[in-house]
């Protein structure tokens, strides 16, 4: 439609390169003997302190997804968009009491993804594949999604071609490959930054050019039939989205990643209060969808997603464009980094050595990794270039559908080892069979409801299609992870009364309730540093 | 089932490992946040706008402030002595001291 922006390009591209220099330097401060000063920010050690898991855990946690998909549903489909703000209030609640035992019994035991602790656990291989592949899966389109959060920006600015997409991810996976974890976590605080000055000049500068907010919610309760409100067919829907995308969030490897890297206990609690300032910006980023219905913005071609780089065009001079342009491009690249380290630890630890090469040496090991890591990368590309990017935040819903099939196995196991290991792998099946036949069931409508594609529409399952007499849609994770529950629970009663063995529990009572100081707590091997995962901490 | 390649991991940290417990009263506090944001028909509504925005947005932007309220208070309530906390501190500084993690 126009040509290439020159003024938001070169900001773009100038902040892009600070932050490739951040990437590179992470690896050698963590090297450094002399830079100990570091150590209130976690950086001298292997671990991270309060401040870098907040912007680590903040980076990885609310993503590009944050800045364009959800303003863009809020746009697309009114206030069921805003789901996600009660998703990210009640899961720091709900994962308080439960990522500390995580960490405490991976900090004892070396366990560096959630399949570790499964095999460990529930002394079951299988299990640990199943939760592996899950997790690389389900890790899959959320990287892509991040993508997509790049290539809007690079449709407004008027570039065309994938290869800027291609030459953005080259550069991240170049550093991650360098500097493990450390890169991410440093360049976190850079996407912050930038991510709240444009968020705080845009809910000042933006209601005002347009009438305040009274016409900006005016101009949205005329577009929805159901006005700025849920429909009352919506509420249910609502509820178990929120609910369900909840419980799936810390079930990601990258989650834990970021939960694992953190110092002791109490970095976490203190987190699991301070994270949800996040969730107040997230309010506000998603009101920009209702922002651009009132200022008449037009997304690019069909892509929903350009929403809120063209609304920014329209509303900002081209220089703070381009500033807010490279948070959301920083803002993609923090999570991918750590996603692509968590699928590729997932995939050597728990694929290579546990079934490929059982006697990989350490130096196959990292290869292996680092391998991984870049293909988990390339993949994320193929799928934007392959993939409809509309249906980016459909694709991640799918993933949490199939991630919750791993609660049994690595929630409910670091309170109990009631269900047998035989009832969770039959759980995972039946689970993962009806997640994905419901979201096979749905059809995705256009906006004057019509069916615009017969399958995998979306993650809300109307009750309808179950026989019931009702408008209400669920999510439909949570009703897989009902009959996945189901099933563990009859299956290993059979079991238990057939006396199938149930192996033998690798970890003890006292591991979850492990404080930093205690003798058997130790430092995690970091993830595709110089140390290769698995080779260090591990089974000892 | 196979599991030679590795054989069940060394349970023997009882000894060693101080028996603690993460029950607290308290936690039952967390309850607040995890429901309240869930009741959708406490905020489903226009009426009563705060500053022209519906109540469906202002209010579940307050449960921000809800759940920070709660876990932060839940944190002061069941958090260690200043003596553990201090040797937890101690254990860190320890461990970055050494370039292999203080193994």
């Amino acid at each position: 439609m126009h040509g290439i922006n020159v003024v938001e390009l070169t900001i773009v591209i100038v902040l892009f390169l600070l932050v490739t220099v951040l990437g590179f330097a992470a690896a050698r401060w963590r090297r450094a003997e002399s830079l100990m000063h570091l150590d209130e920010w976690g950086l001298g050690g292997r671990s991270f302190g309060s401040w870098i898991t907040w912007f680590l855990l903040g980076g990885d946690l609310y993503t590009a997804y944050t800045f364009v998909a959800v303003p863009a549903l809020m746009f697309g489909a009114g206030a069921s968009g805003f789901f996600a703000v009660p998703y990210t209030v009640l899961i720091y609640p709900m994962v308080f009491l439960v990522v500390i035992r995580l960490w405490s019994v991976s900090h004892v035991r070396g366990f560096v993804t959630p399949a570790d602790f499964v095999r460990s656990r529930f002394d079951s291989p299988t299990m640990a594949l199943l939760v592996a592949i899950t997790g690389i899966v389900a890790t899959m389109p959320y990287i892509a999604l991040q993508l997509v959060g790049i290539s809007a920006v690079l449709k407004a600015m008027g570039v065309g071609g994938e290869l800027p997409l291609i030459v953005a991810f080259v550069i991240l996976a170049l550093y991650t490959y360098n500097s493990g974890l450390r890169a991410p976590a440093l360049i976190a605080v850079v996407k912050d930054t930038l991510i709240y000055l444009t968020i705080i000049v845009a809910v000042i500068v933006i209601p005002a050019k347009i009438g305040g907010w009274g016409a900006i919610f005016g101009a949205a309760s005329q577009k929805f039939p159901s006005g700025v409100i849920l429909p009352a067919s919506g509420q249910l829907g609502y509820a178990t989205l929120a609910l369900g995308s909840a419980l799936a969030l810390f079930l990601y490897p990258h989650s834990i990643t970021g939960v694992l890297a953190a110092s002791n206990r109490d970095v976490l609690k203190r987190n699991m209060s301070a994270l949800p300032l996040y969730s107040f910006a997230l309010g506000l980023i998603a009101l920009l969808g209702f922002m651009a219905i009132r200022a008449g913005t037009k997304p690019i071609g069909t892509d929903g997603n350009t929403i809120v780089p063209v609304l920014f065009q329209s509303m900002f001079p081209s220089w703070f464009t381009g500033v807010a342009f490279a948070a959301i491009g920083i803002g993609a690249l923090v999570p991918a980094a750590i996603m692509s380290i968590a699928a590729a630890n997932l995939f050597t630890r728990n694929v290579y050595k546990e079934y490929l090469k059982k006697d990989a040496t350490s130096q196959q090991e990292a290869k292996v990794a680092k391998i991984a890591s870049l293909v988990v990368k390339l993949g994320a590309v193929a799928a934007i270039l392959f993939l409809n990017p509309q249906f980016s935040i459909d694709l991640q819903l799918i993933g949490g559908v199939i991630i919750l099939q791993t609660m049994p196995s690595v929630a409910l196991g670091l309170y109990t080892r009631w269900l047998h290991r035989g009832g969770l792998i039959a759980g995972w099946v039946a689970g993962m069979a009806a997640g994905l036949w419901m979201v096979y069931e749905i059809p995705k409508l256009n906006p004057d409801g019509t069916v615009a594609r017969a399958h995998f529409g979306g993650s809300s399952f109307p009750l309808s299609k179950l026989g019931l007499d009702s408008k209400a849609a669920v999510y439909a994770g949570l009703l897989a992870l009902l009959v996945n529950l189901v099933v563990a629970v009859v299956v290993t009663v059979i079991l238990r009364a057939m006396k199938v063995p149930e192996g033998v529990d690798g970890t003890a009572e006292t591991d979850y309730t492990a404080e930093r100081e205690d003798p058997t707590v130790r430092d995690l091997p970091d993830p595709l540093a110089s140390a290769p995962p698995g080779t260090a901490g591990a089974r000892t | 089932m196979a599991t030679a390649s590795t054989p069940p991991a060394d349970t023997s940290t009882a000894g060693v490992a101080p028996h603690r417990s993460d029950r607290s009263p308290w936690n039952w506090l967390l309850l607040i946040p995890i429901v309240v944001p869930l009741l959708v028909p406490l905020y489903n509504a226009v009426d009563p706008t705060l500053g022209a925005w519906p109540r469906f947005y202002w209010l579940q932007l307050a449960f921000v402030a809800l759940g920070v309220g709660t876990t932060s208070l839940v944190y002061r309530m069941t958090r260690r002595s200043p003596a553990e906390r201090r040797a937890a501190r101690e254990a860190i500084a320890r461990d970055a001291g050494s370039t292999d993690g203080g193994r």
